[in-house]
């Protein structure tokens, strides 16, 4: 039996009816016309392979929605979705500087606010643009209670200046302003614990979200967009060229990460935590260390200071795990973990 | 209505007159009393705007810069250190071309450490690309003000309102106040046509190549050159409507027949008035030339305003260390090319707050009848306070 003669055989089995010969067939749907949703940062851009904070901005702007308005402080973001006279962007975006994307969008939700306008604004920034140098404006955009959901694209360092250490660089790895040498071993500092810092700011609802896992950090986003007040989510996005892994392995490191327990992901509400994602088993550090090449002076298994630094990053996700109650009692076949407090998909019952 | 006010509460009124969307600012002497007189408003219910106070100048300048952007008319004030965190948000808000009004109450920058009066602040920031007005009056405050707005709106570019720390900002005047019908009929309501709007996405403050970026500059500079006019007829217009106004870009006073002339800005220009008046019989007559538009600079009102002068006295009330007086060695630029040029003598004076008595115009006048004077001087200098070294 030929092909052919099958598809006719099913065509007619299952009442499909193939078009008569002379019958224009329909103008077939490119890719994007079959997007099911709004896409409000569209491929075309500048970002490198695999690069996992043009992946992660996609999934949020995709669950935003197109009743946004977006502030990006400068960075990696900015500039490859914007080479003028080119933009990727299908929501009215603005980038002023790279401190201050959370008072322009602190300005433009007042503007919102004094026209009677219900659009959400949303302020972007990547680690250096919102764990440094941008730090003391996101304080007060989140003091002040502006209705923004703030997302920040965490790859662990300066990379649109060429890879150089942040606050938020992982203890021990190699930066071109924290290279690992003879006398260093990457890093000496730890990474800023900035969402217990946000935290402190009772805000209506603070998460850390990774590219590995785009349901949850959709979920996430979706939920955040329902508070009227200050949200924030971090999202771990790995960055190949600057962690040095192949471009293909972006999703691998970023779950790895979560698996570990170096990046926990949980939801925190008015400063407490509500929920958090299990770890059935977790992964050694080690697996997550030694697919990046940032971390590559902690292989070497005769230096005693990599195996020293090893154990240290260790100690740091066993704590993550242990703090947050990322193993054991909440593993849950349906992660289902948390879910009555934190009402998935969807605003607090009772308002904020 | 004339009534007697501070000029803080006076700015305050003129600016709620104006109907603001959205009102940041951080406090900073000597704008405090003007942001404080504009929360008691809001916290009375008498002027209607989201009023954001802010953790520091930098964001009060990145708050009104979003405000404006999405569509909000905006307003802020500062001084001093405030005008110098603020510097990189002010390049970026006058570089995106966005329509704001700011009002600058001239202070001092530290090192040493001083609260009060000169133009060391606004001048700092001479090249962001900002419309930049002085004020010599807390009535020309008023109006400088609420014409801003309008300027705003028809350049579409910011406007700073200068006006002396202090001497302006803290002292009583008797002001005609105009009424919210007066303004209201007078100031179309704010339209941001390139405004940020989900039915219309545009993006703002791209990466630019070389390939555009002097054409975006050049542009820059032709909208403020073009800035000119607009601000010249505007304050015709607001003069049709109130019988004030406050002087274009430039004004001229006193003797047209003198051969000299005296330029300044601000309430220097107060000063000189009344030095004139008292001190002209033995010093001479002078013609006084008042700078209001420093940017955009207003090359060709001025070589007009100095023709027939045989010497120009320049005042600065900042000094660029090492070069000398700024608006001084401006004046001196625009006029290079005219025949018959008058001698130019720079002094920066009042530096700091120091005082400037009336008796400034008689000394002034005497001074240019040294001819080895240098070309700038720190004319109220008192060089016995310096160590020898420093002199």
């Amino acid at each position: 039996m030929t092909d052919e003669t099958r598809l006719s055989e099913l065509r007619a089995k299952f009442g499909r009816v193939p078009p008569a010969p002379d019958e224009p067939s329909p103008k077939p749907l490119t890719l994007r016309e079959k997007q099911p949703r709004f896409e409000g940062l569209v491929s075309g851009h500048r970002a490198c392979q695999g690069c996992g904070e043009a992946l992660a901005a996609r999934l949020v702007m995709e669950s935003a929605g197109p009743d946004v308005m977006v502030a990006n402080a400068t960075g990696c973001l900015e500039v490859f979705t914007t080479p003028w006279p080119q933009s990727a962007w299908h929501v009215p975006w603005i980038h002023s500087l790279f401190e201050n994307a959370p008072a322009v969008a602190s300005g433009m939700e007042a503007a919102m606010k004094a026209q009677g306008k219900k659009t959400k604004v949303l302020a972007f920034g990547g680690d250096g643009g919102t764990y440094d140098i941008g730090f003391q404006a996101l304080s007060g955009m989140l003091e002040r209670y502006h209705n923004i959901l703030y997302v920040c694209y965490d790859n662990e360092a300066y990379m649109n200046t060429g890879i150089q250490r942040s606050s938020s660089t992982p203890h021990a790895a190699s930066t071109t302003t924290s290279p690992a040498g003879k006398d260093r071993m990457g890093k000496r500092h730890l990474k800023k614990d900035l969402l217990s810092i946000i935290a402190a700011h009772h805000v209506p609802y603070a998460a850390s979200a990774s590219v590995a896992f785009p349901a949850d950090l959709q979920r996430k986003v979706r939920y955040a967009m329902g508070i009227e007040g200050p949200t924030f989510i971090v999202v771990h996005s790995p960055c190949p060229l600057g962690w040095k892994h192949a471009s293909a392995l972006t999703i691998e490191v970023a779950r790895r990460a979560v698996e570990c327990g170096l990046f926990p992901l949980v939801e925190l509400e008015r400063g407490s935590l509500s929920n958090v994602m299990p770890i059935r088993s977790p992964r050694p550090v080690r697996d997550y260390l030694e697919v990046q090449g940032r971390f590559a002076h902690l292989m070497k298994d005769k230096d005693p200071r990599a195996e020293k630094e090893r154990d240290h990053l260790q100690a740091l996700a066993d704590y993550n795990i242990a703090t947050f109650g990322l193993a054991g009692a909440a593993q849950d076949a349906n992660d289902t973990g948390g879910a009555a407090a934190v009402g998935r998909g969807g605003p607090l019952v009772g308002g904020m | 209505m004339r009534e007697a006010l501070e000029g803080s509460l006076a700015i305050a009124r003129a600016v709620a007159l104006c109907k603001p969307d959205v009102v940041a600012a951080y406090p900073i002497t000597p704008q405090t009393h003007i942001v404080e007189n504009l929360s008691r408003l809001v916290a009375e219910g008498e002027m209607h705007t989201e009023f954001v106070s802010v953790e520091s100048e930098f964001s009060a300048a990145s708050v009104v810069l979003g405000a404006a952007a999405a569509g909000a008319r905006a307003y802020t004030a500062t001084a001093s250190q405030g005008v110098l965190l603020m510097a990189e948000v002010l390049f970026n808000i006058a570089g995106l071309r966005i329509p704001l009004v700011m009002t600058v109450a001239n202070r001092a920058v530290s090192a040493p450490l001083s609260i009060w009066n000169d133009h060391g602040d606004s001048m700092a920031v001479r090249d962001s690309g900002w419309i930049q007005l002085h004020c010599v009056d807390n009535q020309e405050a008023v109006d400088t003000t609420i014409q801003a707005f309008r300027i705003a709106q028809e350049t579409e570019l910011p406007v700073m309102v200068c006006m002396d720390g202090f001497v302006l900002t803290h002292t009583m005047e008797i002001i005609d106040m105009p009424s919210q019908e007066e303004v209201a009929g007078w100031l179309p309501p704010f339209d941001f046509a390139r405004k940020l709007d989900p039915t219309d996405p545009k993006s703002f403050g791209m990466l630019v190549t070389p390939e555009y970026f002097a054409e975006i500059r050049h542009a820059h500079h032709a909208a403020m050159t073009r800035a000119l006019p607009v601000i010249d007829q505007i304050d015709r217009d607001w003069a049709a409507l109130t019988g004030r106004s406050s002087g274009g870009l430039l004004e001229v006073e006193g003797d047209p027949a003198a051969e000299v002339g005296i330029l300044a800005m601000g309430s220097t220009v107060g000063t000189l008035r009344a030095g004139m008046a008292a001190h002209a019989e033995a010093a001479g007559p002078a013609r006084i030339i008042k700078l209001r538009a420093f940017r955009p600079f207003p090359a060709e009102a001025l070589r007009e305003a100095v023709k027939g002068l045989k010497h120009l006295i320049v005042i600065d009330r900042a000094i660029s260390p090492g070069l000398g007086g700024i608006v001084g060695t401006e004046v001196a630029a625009v006029l290079a090319d005219m025949a018959d040029r008058p001698r130019i003598h720079n002094h920066a004076i009042g530096l700091g707050g120091r005082d400037i008595p009336e008796t400034i115009y008689a000394d002034l006048m005497a001074a240019i009848r040294d001819p080895d004077a240098p070309a700038f001087s720190v004319f109220d200098v008192d060089l016995e306070k310096l160590a020898p070294e420093d002199r």
